[in-house]
């Protein structure tokens, strides 16, 4: 699907009701597909791992094909200025890591668990090598 | 089970989601001021009423969570050739009602362009979107049937809107 990472566990609640924590989303992300407003896009800013996933809502794109644009959390009540980097007003092509497709809910909760309560992703490989000890065959 | 809730999702696969939208401005001015939110240049700020009819109901079925409307204003100034923001938008969750009638409302967003390109821009076009939220599958963007027109006037404007 050309995206640096096609699936992504949604970690917030700024884009609630469509989307909560633990969903999972199918991104896609043909460099030459346009942002267009309306898009769930997921973005990271500049300097920080986490990806960001947020819709679009300004669109400025010259001749050449540059293109500046704007995102905002469907739950927040402001655009996401704040969020960008010190300076940084707009979101270009390459802060893009793929755009939303497809959602699966809850599926994703597992890896959230996990990573907020490490003796549970512990407790899952003990399991998983239980399993794999018991079926043998 | 997973084949079972596959063909569930397939059921709805191929709905079209489409529906027809009636679109209407009233007063449109035109401002030049700074963008305090942005680069505190002066910038084009935009002001309209609009009017908004359109029957949902029959997008919704048991797969359609939500829908995200979104109504943008399309153009295109010297800077830039594509430009499109977002001034108002809405979500419809399954049960609520999806029968829109607004007359002369504000929009939701400040309509500010990047540059100077609304003063006497003959071409904007509203029109009104939506985003498709499944239970489960695909998240389709559908463009209502039906766009409207309008243009900002030839001078900008220094009174109260």
């Amino acid at each position: 699907t050309g995206s640096e990472s096609p699936i992504v566990v949604v970690l917030s609640g700024s884009m609630e009701p469509a989307f909560f924590r633990g969903d999972l989303l199918f991104l896609t992300n043909y460099r030459e597909e346009p942002i267009r407003v309306g898009e769930i896009v997921v973005f990271k800013i500049e300097g920080r791992d986490i990806p960001i996933v947020h819709r679009v809502l300004k669109v400025h794109e010259k001749e050449d094909g540059k293109v500046k644009f704007l995102t905002k959390g469907d739950n927040n009540s402001v655009d996401d200025r704040g969020l960008y980097a010190p300076g940084q007003l707009w979101l270009e092509k390459k802060d893009v890591v793929g755009r939303a497709r497809g959602f699966v809910p809850y599926v994703g909760i597992v890896t959230i668990l996990m990573n907020d309560y490490p003796k549970f992703k512990y407790a899952i490989l003990a399991c998983l090598g239980l399993f794999v000890l018991i079926h043998r065959e | 089970m997973a084949a079972l809730t596959f063909c569930c999702f397939l059921t709805t696969a191929f709905n079209s989601h489409k529906a027809s939208v009636y679109l209407g401005t009233g007063k449109a001015i035109v401002k030049n001021v700074p963008d305090y939110s942005a680069n505190r240049e002066k910038s084009d700020l935009g002001f309209i009423v609009f009017d908004m009819t359109a029957d949902l109901t029959k997008i919704f079925n048991w797969n359609v969570k939500q829908l995200f409307l979104y109504l943008t204003a399309e153009y295109e100034t010297k800077d830039h050739q594509l430009n499109q923001v977002v001034i108002w938008d809405k979500i419809i969750r399954r049960g609520e009602n999806a029968m829109l009638d607004y007359r002369s409302i504000n929009t939701k967003y400040y309509f500010w362009d990047y540059g100077n390109g609304l003063k006497g821009n003959k071409n904007v076009t509203l029109t009104l979107s939506w985003n498709v939220i499944p239970n489960a599958g695909t998240l389709p963007k559908v463009m209502g049937e039906g766009s409207h027109k309008f243009k900002f006037p030839d001078e900008y404007s220094a009174n109260r809107f």
